[in-house]
């Protein structure tokens, strides 16, 4: 049970490689709401980080556009972040869920291990594409300071 | 930003500021350029002074690694915070890491 949103934010930016750094702060700025704990937040940036990057370099590689960053807040303490294109879209999901793969150059040096990262630092990661039409990525994690607040009151 | 100091045959390599996508690329100029100068027998990655990383930092740790070890150099990674480890251990690299002086490897570093 997710109960009510408490707190909502939607941010658009164009897909340029200097947004990736401000995406991932406005999304520990969002978080902060949470009294979350250090790795907590690193683990926030990270993944946003990881989604954003992938909008700019996969969706976008061939033309330009727009990333929606979405947050939310549920009163359970459940932080939601959807980070959405509108670029070319993931052909096989499972694929490009796989450690190790990408579809980058060699000499991009992308290490194919975004969506593992995401993975390993979120309670939940759901990947929606159309090919030409773009990817939505949720992710979700359970901010546990924010559970024990609540506890608390 | 990257700042490199050369002892002997050991080259320190100390990144500061946030890795990503973004930064990486000039990093990597930096850090390939460095290299091909002085061929170090170990290369030590100071993270100290990073406060991010996501895994542009695995790919560059990575490719570093590959051009080290393709002449018989090798690389450590030192000084990375909690969070920063994470993020590289995930990639397996976590051999890499060392704590400081008196690591298991026997290098003081």
């Amino acid at each position: 049970m997710k109960k009510d949103i408490i707190n909502e934010s939607t941010i658009s930016f164009p897909a340029l490689s200097r947004n990736e750094s401000f995406a991932r702060s406005a999304a520990a700025a969002f978080a902060a709401q949470t009294d979350p704990t250090v790795a907590e937040i690193a683990a926030v940036k990270t993944a946003v980080s990881e989604a954003v990057t992938n909008s700019i370099v996969h969706g976008y590689r061939d033309s330009s556009g727009t990333v929606t960053l979405v947050l939310r807040l549920y009163s359970d303490g459940t932080l939601y972040i959807a980070v959405k294109d509108r670029g070319s879209g993931i052909a096989d999901i499972p694929q490009a869920m796989q450690p190790m793969f990408s579809t980058a150059p060699a000499e991009e040096e992308r290490s194919g291990l975004g969506f593992t990262v995401m993975e390993s630092f979120m309670d939940r990661v759901q990947v929606r594409s159309t090919l030409g039409k773009g990817t939505t990525v949720v992710m979700e994690k359970r901010m546990r300071s924010r559970e024990k607040c609540l506890v608390g009151r | 930003m990257l700042k490199i100091y050369n002892d002997g045959k050991r080259m320190t390599a100390a990144i500061y500021g946030d890795i990503d996508h973004h930064a990486a690329r000039e990093l990597r100029a930096a850090m390939d350029e460095a290299i091909s100068r002085s061929r170090p027998e170990l290369l030590v990655i100071d993270m100290e002074n990073v406060g991010f990383t996501d895994s542009s930092g695995i790919g560059l740790i990575l490719g570093r690694t590959r051009a080290v070890e393709a002449y018989g150099g090798s690389v450590l990674i030192k000084n990375a915070r909690p969070d920063i480890a994470a993020v590289i251990s995930v990639s397996g690299l976590s051999g890499l890491l060392v704590k400081g002086a008196n690591s298991t490897k026997g290098v003081n570093v």
